[in-house]
């Protein structure tokens, strides 16, 4: 069975022009909206503060939960529905020493308060400001030094620095797309998120890395051809395992969006984005950057 | 040729039958002793994320005991000063390692005391004030103040190691994070509160005498006399919940701390049906409290906890046996903590709690049962597709995927890696990525089919094109993944675990498994269609 019919060419490259503007636009409105929010809505993991996931026996409505958390004098407490009935998470982000004592104190009153609802905490984080910073920093080291590690393993095994340069130039496009949809959906930027924009990153460099080892092939195949029909052909040649591939990773994240819970819900919303824009990217933005490289930067030894 | 078949079926088999080995005991827990002898394993843990539990940072304030240990140093300074006659007027210790002394009389004879006594403090400066009295500025030793900070955090583990034990946790994970970190995980525990209030505890017990000349109005004011200290007695009326709070004035000379406490237990008063703690001394211990409690009868010594005063009963006679008690109106829990923290003894500094998280069990098997569902049911589908897609090919590759998903549990038994919610993104990227690898290698072996070739030469030429592809992707995120376990914290490092051994068990499957699948159909079998 094919799915793409041997010997399909569409022009891909060409359209580079319109793409440009889609890729600047969509990373614009990504980078305007983490701005215009002040950042991203950052959880408990990385803000320090802390949180509370309760369920009832009984029906409780979400303002006796409320009114409860004002009563015991937390009224910067954010109270949600989260998940099944009766199920609430209650977010308190705040700095300091003592949140060890305020959660205990929180917990001690919500018990006292709703006795006889059969109240069972569920999850209690209490994140230190000072963990949350470690984390954010260290994070942002890891992958900053894992992008140079790819840029240059890429550029030796290529050959050619442009090749490196591309695969790292759609890397961080994913990665601004991605942060902006979760700040466009208001979605809150936690440690589960984070794993997320990490399979994003692995995701998007696999498929560039595909593509570029056609390119590769096809270079000592066709030499008389120039880079940009190389490309085109080799996009065009491996476009049957790029929608097989992406498909199917597709349609498993699709399952999760759909079947995974509350939990996995954000989770698996960001990587169906992340997913398009590295599949994307590899064609319109690692593709073009190493052909604009080349044009401008690398001598023509041929022709 | 057919040789070589045999030997890779030998190879490809035992390494297969050794990961289910490996995975075995995480399928089933009733497995036979002898088992465990042969295959060094264990079950996969799972995160306290997916199973419940408790997960605690702390950070122990090692400046508190380099503070305490010069603080120790000032009292013996002075008293060993006042032995030699020599006068000491003012004598404090400043920020946390320093000593700042006012001293007169002969300098050589003081010099002495400090350069051979006193040699972990070194001379910052000496100037003279009036005629014959000196200021001397000590510091800590650096290389000393290092050996106190490590020894607090070396013991500060060691002690809540104790504590655990005795509270009875299973499989409790105590380990040093950084220099100064602990992280301890507990899982399935069912009071978390209860287990922070244990471990978080100091548990610092001295002995004190009243001071019963102070004023104490005057101390209350704020200008305790020189020498002593303030500190309260906590009071909780059982009825009410109201707290109370008795000051004393206290002599701010420990006489004996908890360091020489031999046990601790709860017992029964049986007049007023009330749990007290019963404290006995080893040797040492025992003759200093018969040494104090002869030195000082009819005055009332303070029995300490954490700046807490417990009790400050009069001593009436010389006590020998080296027994004391503390009462103070507990419930029969909370005398039960405290003996366990005094048996384990006191922590040398105050810890503070970074970050705390736990996950009821309940939410722990929630989050588990759909992870499992959600990840069973795409994995069925997955497969299906590649069998309606590549029909007899999409077998072997599902195949493969199976084996992949073994040897990725097998390595994380034999490793003894933990199964976090980021770690199993990363198993599900790596396993995308399994899926990616099966399609390159078939759509480039009905590549060269189309191109004319035999079914031997498009599977050889095949396999050894995509092989680069494979190579190259997989070894570029393999890279990424062994920086951000190295640079990376927790969360990240269970994310890039899984990731790594994916990706090795992903080319080992794709690659070298179906492979011998490809070459024994078409070389034993005589396949001369490939269903692809």
């Amino acid at each position: 069975m094919d799915l793409i019919r041997p010997g399909t060419r569409f022009d891909f490259i060409g359209k580079k022009k319109i793409t440009v503007w889609i890729s600047g636009i969509a990373i614009l409105i990504s980078l305007g909206s983490i701005f215009l929010h002040n950042g991203l809505r950052y959880g408990v993991d990385f803000a320090g503060g802390i949180l509370l996931q309760i369920r009832f026996a009984q029906n409780v409505d979400i303002s006796e939960v409320r009114n409860a958390m004002e009563a015991i004098g937390s009224k910067d407490a954010m109270v949600q529905k989260f998940g099944g009935e009766n199920e609430f998470l209650i977010r308190i982000e705040k700095g300091g020493d003592d949140l060890e004592k305020i959660s205990k104190e929180i917990q001690a009153n919500l018990q006292q308060r709703f006795q006889g609802k059969n109240l069972e905490i569920r999850r209690v984080e209490v994140v230190g400001p000072k963990v949350g910073k470690d984390l954010k920093t260290k994070a942002l080291w890891a992958v900053s030094l894992s992008f140079i590690a790819i840029l240059i393993y890429v550029a030796w095994r290529f050959k050619q620095i442009s090749f490196g340069l591309g695969g790292i130039a759609a890397l961080v496009h994913d990665i601004i797309i991605a942060y902006g949809a979760i700040s466009l959906l208001d979605l809150e930027y936690s440690l589960p998120l984070m794993a997320v924009i990490l399979t994003i990153i692995g995701f998007s460099i696999n498929d560039t890395i595909v593509i570029f080892d056609r390119v590769r092939e096809d270079v000592k195949k066709y030499r008389k051809e120039n880079l940009e029909t190389i490309f085109n052909t080799a996009i065009n040649e491996t476009l049957g395992r790029t929608i097989l591939t992406s498909g199917t990773v597709m349609m498993v994240v699709l399952i999760l969006f759909f079947f995974g819970g509350p939990v996995i819900h954000d989770f698996a919303l960001t990587l169906i984005v992340g997913l398009i824009a590295g599949t994307y990217s590899t064609i319109y933005v690692a593709s073009p950057v190493v052909l604009l490289w080349n044009k401008h930067f690398t001598q023509k030894k041929k022709r | 040729m057919l040789r070589n078949l045999k030997w890779r079926l030998i190879v490809y088999g035992a390494v297969t039958v050794f990961a289910i080995l490996l995975f075995l005991p995480t399928l089933t827990p009733e497995l036979p002793a002898w088992f465990y002898k042969i295959i060094p394993t264990e079950k996969v843990h799972l995160g306290l994320d997916l199973q419940g539990g408790m997960h605690l940072i702390l950070e122990v304030e090692a400046e508190k005991a380099i503070e305490s240990y010069v603080e120790r140093v000032k009292n013996n300074l002075r008293d060993d000063m006042r032995d030699k006659g020599i006068p000491v007027g003012k004598l404090e210790r400043e920020k946390s390692n320093q000593i700042v002394l006012e001293v007169s009389g002969d300098k050589d004879k003081w010099e002495k005391i400090l350069s051979q006594r006193y040699a972990v403090m070194q001379e910052l400066s000496t100037t003279a004030l009036d005629k014959g009295i000196w200021k001397v500025v000590l510091v800590l030793d650096s290389r000393q103040a290092e050996q106190v900070r490590k020894g607090a955090i070396d013991q500060a583990l060691e002690t809540i190691r104790n504590r655990i034990d005795q509270f009875g946790v299973a499989e409790p994970e105590i380990t040093l994070q950084g220099t100064d970190r602990i992280l301890i995980q507990l899982p399935g525990i069912k009071d978390p509160q209860r287990a922070i209030d244990l471990i978080g505890r100091t548990a610092l017990l001295e002995f004190k005498l009243v001071d019963e000349e102070g004023n104490l109005d005057e101390a209350l004011k704020g200008s305790a006399p020189e020498g002593s200290i303030l500190l309260y007695q906590r009071q909780v009326d059982p009825k009410t919940g109201g707290v109370k709070k008795i000051p004393f004035l206290l002599k701010e000379k420990t006489l004996m701390t908890g360091e020489v406490l031999k046990d601790a237990r709860v017992t029964l008063d049986t007049q007023f049906n009330e749990p007290y703690v019963a404290l006995e001394f080893d040797d040492i211990g025992a003759k200093l409290f018969e040494q104090i409690t002869g030195a000082n009868v009819k005055r009332r010594l303070a029995i300490i906890l954490d700046d807490n005063v417990y009790s400050a009963p009069v001593i009436q006679e010389r006590i020998a046996g080296g027994r004391a008690q503390i009462t103070g109106r507990f419930d029969m829990k909370e005398a039960g903590d405290l003996a366990i923290v005094l048996r384990a003894g006191a922590l040398p500094a105050p810890v503070n709690i970074l970050e705390q998280r736990s996950v009821g069990p309940s939410l722990g098997q929630d989050s588990i049962r759909k992870g499992i569902i959600a990840t069973l049911v795409s994995a069925a589908l997955v497969a299906l597709f590649m069998i309606f897609y590549y029909r007899v090919s999409g077998v072997i590759a599902d195949v493969a995927l199976i084996l992949n998903i073994i040897l990725v549990m097998g390595a994380l038994a034999i490793f003894r890696a933990t199964l976090t919610l980021p770690g199993i993104a990363g198993l599900v990227l790596s396993i995308g990525m399994a899926v990616d690898a099966n399609v390159l290698i078939h759509e480039r072996i009905k590549e060269e089919l189309r191109w004319g070739k035999t079914i031997r030469a498009a599977i050889d030429e095949g396999y050894r094109r995509a092989f680069v592809t494979i190579l190259d992707s997989n070894v570029t995120t393999l890279i990424a993944a062994l920086f951000l376990y190295q640079f990376g914290t927790g969360p990240v490092r269970g994310f890039a675990v899984t990731l790594c051994i994916g990706l090795l068990a992903n080319i080992f499957t794709a690659v070298y498994i179906t492979r011998w699948v490809f070459d024994f159909l078409t070389l034993k079998m005589n396949v001369k269609k490939l269903s692809i």
